[in-house]
């Protein structure tokens, strides 16, 4: 108490300033200060303001649109890909198909051209075999005639000098002859 | 404690600091008496002027689409007042115009307020009556300007004469109206900001001069370590102060827009109970 009474004897002995009388000169500086920040402010800080948030905005909403832009293109340019691609693909398949048939076709064809081609080397070999034998046959007939004629006008004498009548007899015994061998090919067959 | 007071009493006793002590004797001439030049709070006025334009003109002197932190602070500052305190309270239709207005007093009070926080400075400018008085008195002209130059010399009937009321009740409420408006306003406009800046500034000398008396003006190791307690106090106080500093800005600003808006819709708040208008 005594301290609280001393304080406020003490300040009662000073004159005290009154907090709410103001200095004149203070409340023409701070109006003069604000009325300078305020013209620094209208002047300068917010018109710096007000373009930057709008360049922002700008450059924000074109980059939208930019990207926007290249997405759609990139979207068209990849539906071109794809239908290429497609177009592409049924080409390579198309080709493949083809491809197949020539090749079968190809084979087909070779497998006919070699069938002729033997069947063809088959029948002028038997045709030849056959001519061959003909001329065997018949350069044989004629030898074993004449071998056999001289062989028998040898054994007889020259009795059988008659052409008609010894062709006849070497006639027959060729006829006998061919047909003991045909028996004997034929058993052979049959064996 | 009263043991403790009463031991030195006799020989020194403890002189609290008074308002006196937050005026400062003026710079020019050097240490005259108060009020005959250039003061402290004069100097802080000015700086804060100049450090705001530094400040903004720093940020904003090289501006790109992604900001850098200075310029990121300076539109983040600049984006609370436009659209925290310009655009919510004033609307979208009317607000534009206003910004650099509320911005100005936003940091101007914001600035001036914390230099109470700043070793060295250490004046809140605005615990001086002299530069709240002149702050709301730049307010009051504004918005009544505004009022007059949306609803002509009308303006002053719609400000004092509510809607909606019957008429008998209106001698008591008009001289009412225009107490609370046009006289009471400014004076709570200033003296808000200029009583918690002064009180502020008060706690600061206070515990200040108290603890260094407690240090060193006494013999007794109770009262250094009590001088210590106070300093340590002192920082939770220096806390709570520089949230109030924060905060009377944007109260000063807040009640600035309040104020012009009120003049451009010029309805005197009816007493009475009204529908609330639907909120866009």
């Amino acid at each position: 108490m005594i301290n609280s009474m001393t304080i406020m004897a003490a300040a009662a002995e000073q004159e005290q300033a009154n907090p709410l009388i103001p200095n004149i000169w203070e409340i023409v500086v701070t109006s003069v200060g604000f009325l300078v920040l305020l013209f620094i402010v209208i002047k300068f800080v917010v018109p710096a303001m007000e373009k930057s948030y709008v360049e922002r905005r700008d450059a924000i909403e074109g980059g939208l649109e930019r990207a926007q832009a290249a997405q759609a293109e990139a979207a068209q340019l990849k539906n071109n890909y794809e239908q290429l691609l497609q177009e592409a693909r049924t080409e390579a398949s198309q080709i493949r198909e083809q491809a197949r048939t020539e090749a079968a076709q190809i084979v087909a064809e070779a497998r006919q051209n070699a069938s002729a081609e033997a069947s063809r080397i088959s029948e002028q070999a038997s045709v030849q075999i056959a001519a061959e034998r003909q001329q065997a046959v018949t350069a044989l007939r004629t030898e074993v005639g004449t071998l056999a004629t001289s062989l028998a006008s040898k054994i007889v004498g020259e009795a059988l000098e008659d052409d008609a009548r010894s062709q006849r007899v070497v006639d027959r015994f060729l006829a006998d002859l061919e047909k003991e061998q045909a028996s004997t090919t034929s058993a052979g067959a049959t064996e | 404690m009263l043991p403790l007071v009463l031991s030195y009493l006799p020989t020194q006793g403890y002189v609290p600091p008074t308002i006196d002590d937050a005026h400062l004797p003026d710079m020019i001439p050097w240490m005259a008496e108060y009020g005959t030049g250039f003061g402290k709070q004069m100097l802080m006025i000015i700086l804060s002027v100049i450090l705001i334009w530094a400040l903004f003109g720093i940020a904003m002197r090289k501006p790109s689409l992604v900001p850098g932190r200075l310029q990121w602070i300076a539109e983040s500052g600049y984006a609370f007042v436009r659209n925290g305190i310009g655009r919510d309270i004033l609307g979208e239709k009317h607000f534009r115009q206003w910004v650099p207005l509320l911005f100005a007093t936003f940091f101007f009070v914001l600035f001036n307020n914390l230099f109470g926080a700043i070793p060295i400075l250490q004046l809140p400018s605005f615990s001086h009556a002299g530069a709240a008085y002149a702050i709301a008195i730049i307010m009051y002209i504004i918005w009544i300007g505004v009022g007059l130059r949306h609803h002509g010399i009308k303006y002053f009937k719609l400000a004092v004469v509510p809607e909606g009321v019957p008429s008998w009740i209106l001698p008591l409420l008009v001289p009412l109206e225009i107490i609370s408006n046009f006289i009471v306003r400014p004076l709570t406009h200033s003296l808000r900001l200029m009583a918690t800046m002064l009180a502020g500034h008060m706690i600061v000398m206070l515990a200040g001069s108290g603890a260094e008396y407690l240090i060193t003006q006494t013999d007794s190791i109770l009262n250094a370590g009590l001088g210590i307690g106070v300093i340590i106090g002192s920082v939770a106080l220096y806390f709570l102060e520089l949230l109030i500093m924060v905060l009377q800005a944007f109260v000063f600003t807040l009640l600035t827009a309040l104020y012009i808006q009120g003049a451009i819709a010029a309805q005197a708040e009816p007493i009475m109970d009204k529908p609330m208008p639907v909120a866009a």
